[in-house]
């Protein structure tokens, strides 16, 4: 550890900077619709639509086919491997259409989670094997940033420094895999809002969880200019009985994000982890209201806080398409307001 | 560590974050005047004044009854044990000297290196026994801030992965014994200017020291706003042959703040590491003009590079203590531009402020 050897040339380094500064560029979020098969069925069974590739592939359209007004508030989106090869019904591929906007294309590349033996439940996430093949080939079809996605839980023995240590470790380790080929890895270390801890708790435990991810990240000779962060807001559990004002939220949220986030990193893109659509957009705007200097763009990579809207007013009918985009826009267009302040 | 045992209370926590914005308030700096006996025993050889206790007395006399107006640019001034104890010539405490002028006093926890065994003549440092009741009577005595100097050097085979870790490890002990007790713990992993290495290969060991240094600030519970980081400036080694501007120093270290130095803590201090007064304020002047966002206060904490000029215009003789006063306020009148980005430099060097301070294998 005395020595550097490069991991990137200046090239690569400009490269990946320059496509985490355009994906988090003011007043610009990203949307997740990398949903996984399984995922998607709970959403289309919630509209009484059934699981098809199609009606995926209909509902993906629907978001996509969103006019220009989005390329001011949208920077990205990521996709799930199914729908990076998929088109539009006059045979344009999604990636173009997305492309086209000037918006950047994102791939989930994760596996999901797995078992730790030995511990109380908790997981880490597969996927890096042939990882680097994977990156080489999404960034030839269109893509320029990935997200892998790792899980927390918070409960009387959880997260133990083996479940903490194990996903830091596993980010760090696609990180470096992803900048090797040229993609920006968003890095996301969800700790889920399952419980009934109170605010503090989750403050706590999201400062050593990112602590350790930084620490990690640093270890693999990580770039962090191209990087962005998925982190959860801290919020209390779902079950606490003790109610905080979205001002108690953001103090909390940037307290524990200046504590542990190098400023180098150009941008945080919070998850929005079952918060409504509503809930979502007024705590990032008492995020980006909050007193404290914040070194970083805060703003969202959300999934069912952007879509909720659009996918009640679709319920799988051709007719109601148009209408569904423009609940898609208008949500969009409400966050990229909420990130102003 | 799944919950929190809440190592400071509320009301802790506000009155060491405080007292970090007092000393690195704009436009302040530290004076680092905590040099030992043997090390201030260096400084009187080169102005062939004898190592006396008087002598070290009478010279901190000097800087410390400088006019009031001294505090628009020292928020800080670290003493060592010695000297916290000492008064000046009309009996009155130095410490109370140097409050009164609206400025934070600090002392010197560190007792020195010693050496880790296994390694190529690297070090930790000792100090940590008794330093809970240390702290207290410091504190007592009118103390508000401590420092604690770790120091790595680079080589073909250091900084090793056990002096980073261990190093780090003391640093957080240390930090975490001071706000306990009311103490702003100033931390200060020196890697040392000696060796012929570039200028990127110092920011790469600075980065993966300062990485280390806060997780293990986090692992230990430190509350970040209530610090200060006292690091080396990323410089190439003293015989490096290529040479490297200001502005390369500059881009070099703020970079490497920026992907180490959590945002909460309130204030970067350099020390100035063997670099000449000139240098040293060209340094940071640099570095606050530089482009690169700086979410934190970069300022000084110098020991060498805001006294060699007072050293040289004193030269031991009580004639002399108002040229060696004004030597002294100039020079940080000069830093405390520098932290705000705005000193121009003038056409005349004179011999003390360009003259290199650097002692090989520097301790204390």
């Amino acid at each position: 550890m005395t020595h550097q050897h490069p991991a990137l040339t200046a090239e690569q380094k400009k490269e990946l900077a320059d496509i985490a500064q355009r994906i988090v560029a003011p007043g610009k979020g990203i949307l997740a619709a990398d949903e996984s098969v399984g995922s998607m069925a709970k959403r289309l069974n919630q509209i009484g639509v059934e699981n098809t590739e199609e009606n995926r592939r209909l509902y993906r359209q629907i978001l996509f086919s969103a006019d220009s007004r989005v390329k001011k508030c949208i920077g990205g989106v990521i996709f799930f491997h199914e729908t990076m090869y998929q088109k539009a019904d006059d045979g344009t591929p999604f990636v173009q259409m997305i492309k086209d906007k000037g918006i950047v294309v994102g791939i989930k590349v994760d596996k999901g989670v797995v078992p730790l033996a030995g511990t109380d439940g908790e997981t880490t996430t597969q996927g890096l094997d042939g990882l680097w093949e994977r990156c080489a080939q999404y960034k030839k079809d269109g893509a320029d940033f990935a997200k892998w996605r790792c899980v927390l839980k918070i409960s009387e023995h959880t997260p133990s420094s083996l479940a903490i240590m194990e996903n830091a470790n596993v980010l760090a380790r696609y990180a470096s895999i992803c900048q090797q080929n040229g993609i920006v890895p968003i890095v996301e270390p969800e700790i889920l809002p399952d419980g009934d801890h109170d605010l503090k708790r989750c403050q706590y435990v999201t400062e050593k969880v990112l602590a350790a991810v930084y620490k990690a990240l640093s270890d693999h000779h990580i770039y962090l200019e191209g990087t962005l962060l998925k982190p959860n807001m801290v919020t209390p559990g779902h079950s606490c009985p003790t109610k905080y004002s979205p001002e108690e939220i953001a103090m909390a949220t940037v307290t524990a994000l200046r504590r542990t986030v190098p400023p180098a990193v150009p941008g945080v893109t919070f998850l929005s982890g079952g918060q409504s659509e509503e809930e979502a957009s007024i705590n990032l705007n008492a995020i980006n209201t909050c007193p404290l200097v914040r070194p970083w763009a805060l703003t969202f990579s959300y999934g069912r806080a952007l879509q909720a809207s659009a996918l009640s007013a679709w319920r799988g009918q051709k007719d109601n398409a148009d209408a569904a985009t423009e609940e898609f826009v208008k949500r969009a267009e409400v966050m990229g307001v909420a990130l102003l302040g | 560590m799944t919950h929190q045992f809440p190592a400071l209370s509320p009301e802790q926590k506000k009155a060491l974050a405080d007292i970090a914005q007092r000393i690195v308030a704009s436009g302040k700096g530290i004076l680092a005047a905590d040099e030992s006996v043997g090390t201030m025993g260096n400084r009187l050889q080169r102005i062939n004044v004898e190592n006396t206790e008087e002598n070290r007395r009478a010279f901190r006399e000097i800087l410390f009854s400088s006019d009031t107006s001294i505090n628009q640019s020292i928020g800080g001034v670290i003493l060592f044990h010695e000297t916290l104890y000492q008064k000046d010539s009309s009996g009155k405490p130095f410490p109370a000297i140097i409050k009164e002028k609206g400025i934070v006093v600090g002392i010197k926890l560190d007792k020195g290196t010693a050496p880790l065994a296994g390694t190529n003549g690297e070090t930790t440092i000792q100090g940590l026994d008794g330093l809970a009741e240390r702290c207290a009577q410091y504190k007592k005595d009118g103390a508000d801030f401590g420092k604690w100097r770790a120091v790595l050097k680079i080589t073909s085979t250091t900084p090793s992965q056990l002096a980073i870790q261990e190093n780090a490890n003391t640093l957080a002990r240390y930090a975490s014994i001071c706000q306990q007790h009311g103490l702003v713990p100033i931390v200060e992993p020196e890697i040392l200017p000696d060796g012929d290495h570039d200028l990127q290969r110092c920011q790469y060991v600075t980065e993966k020291v300062l990485a280390a240094v806060y997780k293990a600030l986090n692992d230990h519970h430190v509350y970040l706003e209530g610090t200060l980081l006292k690091p080396n400036m990323v410089t190439a080694g003293h015989s490096c042959s290529k040479k490297y501007t200001p502005q390369d120093v500059a881009i070099a270290t703020v970079t490497t703040l920026l992907r180490t130095v959590p945002a909460a803590v309130p204030g970067i201090c350099f020390l100035s590491g063997g670099q000449s007064e000139e240098e040293a304020s060209l340094n940071l002047n640099a570095m606050n003009q530089c482009p690169l966002p700086k979410p934190w206060k970069l300022t000084f904490s110098y020991g060498r590079a805001l006294q060699a000029s007072a050293l040289a215009a004193w030269l031991g003789k009580n004639e002399n203590k108002k040229a060696a006063q004004e030597a002294f306020r100039k020079r940080a009148q000069i830093n405390s531009l520098a932290c705000r980005g705005q000193y121009v430099q003038s056409g005349k060097n004179d011999a003390a402020a360009t003259q290199s301070l650097f002692t090989a294998s520097y301790t204390y």
